[in-house]
C-alpha cells in the first residue's frame, strides 16, 4: 500500500477532495448571502411582504449551505498543520498570519451576525435586521479575501525573504501580500463567481418548482420574482467573471507561463510574426500525450489566441510548454527534490479551462433568454417547459465551473506548492503515516457523501414545501412550543 | 525572549481560555441533549439557549489555531501533525456537531430531528474530551525529533493522566453547561440540572484531586514551578468549591456559572504557566520547542499585534452585544407532556 500510494499522493488527494467539497459551499453561501440581502433590502424599501418571504425561504437554503461551508472550512484551518507540517514551518511566518487574520476579522463577524439574523426576525425593525444579513455576507466575502491573499502568495510569492538560519521564508512586507497582483484578479474573480453560483442556483430551483406548480397557483409569482432577482445577480456575476477571467488569463502569460501554455494547449512556441496570418490560432480541441508532453491532435480556430492573449486580432507570442521546460530546467535545475520535470497536467488544464469559459458563455446566454422569457407581461416561461428543465439542470453548472477553475489554478502550479520556491513533495508532513491518511481520506469521503446527500435532500424538501409552509411539521402551530422555534424568546 | 513572543504566548492562552469558557457551556448544553432532556420541548429549549451564539463561540477555537499558526508556526506544525488522529476525531466531531444544529431544525420528521440531536450529544462530549487529552499529552512530554516532528501512535498518548485530563475537561464543560441551563432556561430542565449538580460537584472535586496527583507524576510542573503550580491547583479547587456552594446554597444562578467557567479558564492558565516558555515538551529536552525557537519573525509578530489591537475590541464589543440581545430567559411553558 505504502509503496503504491505514498503519503504525498494521499495528502494531495485529501487536499483536493476537502477543498473541492468546501468550495461547493463557499460560493453558494456567499452568493446566497448576496441574493438574500438583496431580497430583504427590497422588503425594507418596498415594504412588500413577498420579499420578506423570499428572504426567509431562500434564507433556509442559505443557512444549510452556510452550516456545511463553515464545518468543511474547519478542515482547511487544521489541514496545513496536520498534513503539510513542513509547508507550515517553511511559510507559516507569512501564510499563518493571513489565516489568523481571517478568523479574527471575518469569521467572528459572520458567525455572530448570522446568529443575530436568523433568531431576531420578530425583534428588530426591518431596517436594522437587514444590516445583520449584509454584515454576514460582507464578512464571509472578506474571509475569502484573506484566504485568497494566502493562496495568491502560493501562486505568486512576494514580500518575503529567505532566512537561512531558521530555514524558512519570512515576511518582509505585509502590504505586498495585500497588493499582490494575483490577489486582485483572483479575489474579484471568486466574488463574481459566487454571484453566478447563487444566481443560477436560485433561478434553477425556482424553475424546478415552476414545473410542479399548477396554473394559477399563488406561488408562481413568488418564484418568477425570485428568478428575476437571482438572474440579475447571476448575470452581473457572469459579466464580471468573463472580465476578470480574461484579465487573469492574460496576466498568467508573465506570471505562470507554464499554466497558460498548458491551458491553451501550446506545446511548441507560437511566434505570430512567423505565421502567414500573423496571428496565433486557438485550440478548440487538443490532446497531449502525457509521457512525451507533445500535442498529438488538435482542432484550431485562427486568430482567437491573439485576441485572448494579445488583446488584438493579430500578433503576440506564446511560449510552448516544451520550451518552458528547458527554461525551468536551466533556472531551477534538472531535478528538484522529487520533481523530475516542470510540466503540468496539460489535458486536465486544457479541458478544465474550456469547461469554465464555455460554461460561463452558455450561462450568460441562458440567463439573458430566461430574463426575457420571464418578463412581466409574458407567460412564455410557464408554457415552455423544456426551457424550465434546462434552467433546472443549470442549477448544477456553476459548481462544475467553480471546480474547473480551481483545477486550473491549483494543478497549474504543479510541481510547486509555493511557486518557484517550494516543491509540493517537500511540503508534506513526514511523521504522518499512510494508514492515518488513508483512514482520514475514507472517513472524509463518507462524511462528505452524507453531508452533501442530506443537504440536497433537505433543500429539495424545503423547495417542495414552498415558501408558505409553516415550520417543520413537528413544530407546527398547534405545538405549544412553536414560539421557541421562531423567535428565541416568548 | 522578546516581549512580542511572550505577548503572543499569553494571547493564545487567552484565546483557548475564552474558547473553553464560552464553548464549554455550549458543549455542556449539547451533552444535555442526551443527559438531561426528556422530550422534544426540552431539546428545543436547549437549542434556543445556545442557537444564536454557539457558532461565534467556536470561532475562538479557530482563532486560537490560526494564532498558533501565525505566531508559532513550528508549534502549529508539530502539534497538528503529531496529534493527527485525535485532532481528526475533534474535527469530525465539530463537523457533525455543526451541521446537526442546522439539520435538526429542517428535518421533516421527529425521528430525523432526534437522530441529529443524539449526534449533538455525542459530539459535544467528544470534542472537550479529546481536546483535554491532547492538552494533557502535550504538557506531559512527547517523542519529538530534532526537526520538531512528533512521531507516535494513537495509543502512545493514552495514559491515565491524559484520560483523566480528557474526562476532567468534559466534566467541567458539562457542569458549566448545567449552570448555563439554570441561568437561561426555566422549567423542569432547570430543576433536573440542579439535581445533577448536587451529585456532580463532589465527583468533579475528586477528579480534580486525582488530576493534581497525576500532574505530579506525568509532568515536571511541580519540580520546575512548585509555587505557581500548587497555587493554581488550589485556586481551581477553591473555585469549584465556591461554585458548588453558590449553586446549592444561594439563589444566584450567575455566580455558579461564572465560577464553573472560571475553573475551566484556570485549567488553561495552569497548563500555560507550566509550559512557559515551552510550547511543546519533548522527551528529549534538547528537542523541546519554546516561544523562541518556534516563533514567527519579529516583523510578523508586530503586524499581527497591530491587527489584534485594532480588531479585538470591535470583535469583543459585538459579541458581547449579541449575548446581551439574547439575555432573556427561555421560558418553557409546560402545557402538554
Amino acid at each position: 500500500m505504502v509503496t503504491l500510494v505514498g503519503i504525498l499522493d494521499l495528502a494531495r488527494f485529501q487536499f483536493a477532495m476537502t477543498t473541492i467539497f468546501h468550495f461547493f459551499f463557499v460560493p453558494m453561501s456567499i452568493g446566497l448571502g448576496v441574493v438574500v440581502s438583496v431580497m430583504e433590502t427590497l422588503y425594507v424599501f418596498k415594504k412588500d411582504e413577498i420579499y420578506k418571504k423570499m428572504a426567509q425561504f431562500w434564507g433556509k437554503i442559505f443557512l444549510l449551505s452556510f452550516a456545511v461551508g463553515v464545518v468543511t472550512g474547519l478542515i482547511q484551518e487544521f489541514q496545513f498543520g496536520m498534513n503539510w507540517s513542513e509547508y507550515s514551518r517553511y511559510v507559516g511566518d507569512i501564510f499563518g498570519s493571513l489565516l489568523a487574520i481571517e478568523a479574527l476579522v471575518a469569521f467572528f463577524a459572520e458567525s455572530t451576525f448570522i446568529g443575530l439574523w436568523s433568531f431576531t426576525w420578530d425583534r428588530f425593525k426591518p431596517g436594522v435586521h437587514v444590516l445583520f444579513i449584509w454584515i454576514t455576507t460582507i464578512g464571509s466575502a472578506l474571509s475569502s479575501l484573506w484566504i485568497l491573499a494566502a493562496n495568491s502568495f502560493m501562486q505568486n510569492p512576494i514580500g518575503y525573504a529567505i532566512d537561512n538560519h531558521m530555514g524558512r521564508a519570512e515576511l518582509k512586507s505585509f502590504s505586498a501580500l495585500l497588493t499582490n497582483k494575483q490577489l486582485w484578479v483572483e479575489f474579484p474573480h471568486v466574488v463574481v463567481g459566487t454571484l453566478v453560483t447563487a444566481g443560477f442556483l436560485v433561478a434553477g430551483m425556482s424553475a424546478f418548482k415552476l414545473l410542479k406548480l399548477k396554473k394559477g397557483d399563488s406561488e408562481i409569482l413568488f418564484f418568477r420574482k425570485s428568478i428575476n432577482i437571482a438572474l440579475i445577480v447571476g448575470l452581473v456575476g457572469i459579466a464580471g467573471a468573463l472580465g476578470t477571467g480574461d484579465k487573469h488569463a492574460f496576466d498568467l502569460q508573465s506570471m505562470q507561463p507554464m499554466k497558460y501554455a498548458a491551458m491553451e494547449g501550446v506545446d511548441k512556441t507560437i511566434t505570430s510574426s512567423e505565421r502567414k496570418d500573423k496571428a496565433q490560432p486557438w485550440s478548440l480541441i487538443s490532446v497531449t500525450n502525457p509521457d512525451t508532453h507533445r500535442v498529438i491532435a488538435r482542432v484550431e480556430i485562427p486568430y482567437v489566441l491573439s485576441i485572448l492573449g494579445n488583446h488584438s486580432l493579430t500578433g503576440g507570442n506564446t511560449v510552448g510548454t516544451t520550451e518552458l521546460e528547458k527554461q525551468f530546467e536551466k533556472k531551477y535545475g534538472k531535478a528538484h527534490g522529487d520533481i523530475k520535470n516542470y510540466y503540468v497536467p496539460e489535458n486536465t488544464l486544457f479541458y478544465s479551462f474550456r469547461v469554465m469559459a464555455m460554461g460561463a458563455g452558455a450561462l450568460l446566454l441562458l440567463g439573458i433568454v430566461a430574463l426575457w422569457m420571464n418578463r412581466r407581461k409574458s407567460q412564455l416561461i410557464l408554457t415552455q417547459r423544456w426551457f424550465l428543465w434546462i434552467m433546472g439542470i443549470a442549477t448544477f453548472a456553476p459548481f462544475a465551473l467553480n471546480t474547473a477553475g480551481w483545477l486550473v489554478t491549483e494543478l497549474g502550479r504543479y510541481p510547486w506548492v509555493v511557486y518557484g520556491l517550494m516543491p509540493i513533495s517537500d511540503a508534506v508532513s513526514p511523521n504522518v503515516s499512510a494508514a492515518s491518511l488513508l483512514i482520514s481520506n475514507i472517513v472524509y469521503f463518507l462524511t462528505f457523501a452524507t453531508l452533501g446527500g442530506v443537504m440536497i435532500w433537505l433543500a429539495r424538501r424545503a423547495l417542495h414545501a414552498g415558501p408558505n409552509a409553516e415550520e417543520t411539521e413537528h413544530l407546527s402551530p398547534s405545538d405549544p412550543y412553536s414560539h421557541l422555534a421562531k423567535g428565541g424568546e416568548a | 525572549m522578546s516581549t512580542l513572543e511572550i505577548l503572543w504566548f499569553v494571547l493564545i492562552g487567552v484565546l483557548w481560555a475564552g474558547f473553553f469558557f464560552l464553548e464549554g457551556f455550549d458543549f455542556g448544553i449539547g451533552m444535555q441533549f442526551i443527559m438531561n432532556a426528556r422530550d422534544q420541548n426540552d431539546r428545543e429549549a436547549l437549542y434556543q439557549a445556545i442557537g444564536p451564539n454557539w457558532d461565534a463561540n467556536e470561532v475562538w477555537l479557530v482563532t486560537a489555531g490560526g494564532a498558533t499558526f501565525a505566531a508559532f508556526p513550528f508549534w502549529y506544525a508539530s502539534l497538528f501533525s503529531g496529534f493527527y488522529l485525535m485532532l481528526f476525531i475533534v474535527l469530525l466531531s465539530l463537523i457533525y456537531r455543526g451541521v446537526s444544529f442546522e439539520f435538526r431544525e429542517q428535518m421533516p420528521t421527529i425521528q430525523g430531528t432526534q437522530l441529529w440531536e443524539r449526534l449533538i450529544g455525542i459530539t459535544s462530549f467528544l470534542v472537550p474530551f479529546f481536546l483535554g487529552m491532547i492538552f494533557t499529552a502535550m504538557v506531559s512530554g512527547t517523542p519529538i525529533d530534532a526537526r520538531g516532528n512528533l512521531s507516535a501512535g494513537f495509543f502512545d498518548y493514552v495514559t491515565p493522566f491524559t484520560l483523566v485530563g480528557g474526562i476532567a475537561v468534559a466534566l467541567m464543560s458539562y457542569v458549566h453547561g448545567l449552570n448555563y441551563t439554570r441561568l437561561r432556561i426555566d422549567g423542569p430542565l432547570r430543576e433536573r440540572a440542579l439535581t445533577q449538580l448536587k451529585f456532580l460537584y463532589p465527583v468533579l472535586l475528586a477528579g480534580e484531586a486525582l488530576f493534581a496527583v497525576l500532574l505530579f507524576f506525568y509532568t515536571d510542573f511541580i519540580q520546575t514551578k512548585p509555587v505557581w503550580t500548587l497555587a493554581i491547583l488550589v485556586v481551581i479547587v477553591l473555585t469549584t468549591v465556591v461554585s458548588w456552594y453558590t449553586a446549592l446554597k444561594t439563589k444566584s444562578e450567575a455566580w455558579p456559572f461564572i465560577l464553573s467557567g472560571l475553573a475551566l479558564v484556570e485549567v488553561v492558565v495552569l497548563l500555560f504557566v507550566g509550559l512557559f516558555p515551552r510550547v511543546m515538551v519533548a522527551n528529549n529536552p534538547l528537542h523541546t520547542l519554546d516561544i523562541m525557537n518556534a516563533s514567527s519573525s519579529a516583523y510578523t509578530l508586530k503586524v499581527m499585534t497591530i491587527v489584534v489591537i485594532t480588531a479585538l475590541p470591535v470583535t469583543l464589543a459585538y459579541q458581547i452585544w449579541s449575548f446581551w440581545v439574547f439575555r432573556k430567559r427561555i421560558v418553557s411553558h409546560k402545557v402538554v407532556e
